[in-house]
């Protein structure tokens, strides 16, 4: 989003090659140390770089196939209202898959490319999309929770050193605030329904609750990317300080909703003020993540077929504007 | 997957007037086939809720733009003439109107 197809685009997919020297290396930190944005056609190390690549394009993928749990409710939505804000929102993804790619492409790779890896099962993304939507509840429980941690994680990221990235971010979050409150109030419609509603309500929050925590990342323990990207500004907030965080906030809303979490060990430490919470499955997120989760295959299924399904969509509206273009060529010469 | 061409449609920086008496702002790009579905596509991406009365789209390839690599001699000469703020004159407080 911004400047990527510049006239300068050329010396800088050369920059690389001559870069990285350590008088190069540290003016770039120096200027990352004075909160300087970087911007695309900027000198930048190969590893920021790579490193961005990499972090924009996983979060884009994840906005796009995000889409595909949440789509399979559209045509079951109980009411009008319903569907329209489940429409909505779903149309946001897409929105905010879209910036994230422009982002992603001021760095010097092609969407086509990254989608290409999407395709090829090559690209990773979020975790939390390879989970089912069993109920309507889950619609609920992914505004709220899924939603919830998402903003979590990208209010940080909208002060990330590179400037493409954090002003999509801005405009991400701008949006996502919807997101989380319709699932609240979906949460709190069948909370305060029958019994057999808050009983969905209950499953949804039980199956949806440890996958959410998984999507702040391995405990900083693990974390290989962790030291770099703080001090090149790319992740300013811990994975685990995020997570805490999102649980402090969460568990309170879940208590306001009359339902219970299902973590035995979740308790209010009255010295520091925070909700302890019991240790994470990490060998389920290592599963899901290495492409053995419940949807991995269904997930990727889903985007190839309708990538091959649009294709004559591409290929009629390539048509249609070459069309447009030779009439407006041969009124031109008359 | 099909045998499509996989390259990109060509990129479009896309700006909005938020409203009348305001200037185009860039608000970010996309890609389309041609400028009409540029415009198409930016009122869907980025006017989803009202953020703007009309749009600019602009083939990122047409835009010229100044080099970083000479920020320095490029934009420094303007920052040393602070002669040309009107900070730079001092008046006795008690001239007025000025
Ligand atoms: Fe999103
Ligand atoms: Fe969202």
């Amino acid at each position: 989003m911004y400047t990527q197809g510049l006239d300068q685009r050329g010396d800088n997919a050369a920059a690389p090659a001559r870069a990285d020297d350590p008088a190069a290396l540290a003016a770039f930190q120096a200027r990352i140390d004075r909160e300087e944005k970087i911007e695309p056609n900027d000198w930048m190390p190969q590893g920021y770089r790579r490193t961005l690549v990499r972090q924009i394009s996983q979060h884009a993928h994840s906005e796009i196939v995000g889409m595909l749990p949440e789509g399979n409710w559209i045509t079951r939505a109980p009411s009008l209202r319903r569907k329209m804000i489940l429409l909505a929102k779903v149309q946001d993804e897409g929105g905010h898959g879209l910036y994230l790619y422009s982002a992603a492409e001021t760095l010097g790779v092609s969407r086509a490319e990254l989608v290409g890896q999407l395709l090829a099962g090559k690209a990773k993304y979020s975790s939390i999309f390879n989970y089912p939507t069993l109920t309507w509840a889950d619609i609920g429980a992914i505004g709220w929770l899924v939603d919830g941690a998402a903003i979590m994680n990208q209010v940080p990221l909208c002060r990330c050193s590179y400037g493409p990235y954090a002003r999509a971010m801005i405009r991400i979050c701008r949006e996502e605030s919807f997101h989380q409150r319709q699932g609240y109030e979906l949460m709190l419609k069948l909370a305060r329904g029958t019994p057999d509603q808050k009983r969905m309500a209950q499953n949804a929050l039980d199956r949806w609750w440890w996958p959410s925590l998984m999507m702040f990342g391995p405990s900083d323990r693990d974390s290989v990317h962790s030291s770099q990207n703080a001090a090149w500004k790319i992740k300013r907030v811990s994975n685990d300080e995020l997570r805490q965080k999102f649980v402090d906030v969460t568990v309170p809303q879940g208590h306001f909703l009359g339902l219970t979490f299902p973590d035995p060990d979740l308790k209010l430490d009255e010295g520091t003020g925070h909700w302890n919470h019991g240790p994470i499955d990490w060998a389920e997120f290592n599963r899901v993540v290495a492409g053995d989760g419940q949807c991995n295959r269904d997930r990727l299924a889903a985007r190839r077929k309708a990538h091959a399904e649009g294709a004559w969509v591409r290929e009629a509206a390539a048509a249609f504007a070459a069309k447009r273009a030779h009439a407006r060529a041969a009124k031109a010469a008359e | 997957m099909t045998t499509e061409n996989r390259a990109d449609w060509p990129l479009y920086e896309v700006f909005v007037r938020s409203r009348n008496g305001l200037a185009h702002r860039h608000v970010g790009s996309l890609h389309a086939i041609d400028g009409t579905m540029a415009v198409e596509m930016a009122r869907d991406v980025y006017c989803r809720r009202a953020e703007g009365v009309s749009v600019w789209v602009v083939p990122s390839a047409s835009i010229v733009a100044s080099d970083p690599a000479q920020k320095e001699s490029m934009f420094e000469p303007m920052v040393s003439k602070v002669y040309r703020h009107p900070t730079f004159y001092e008046i006795p407080p008690d001239v007025k109107n000025i």
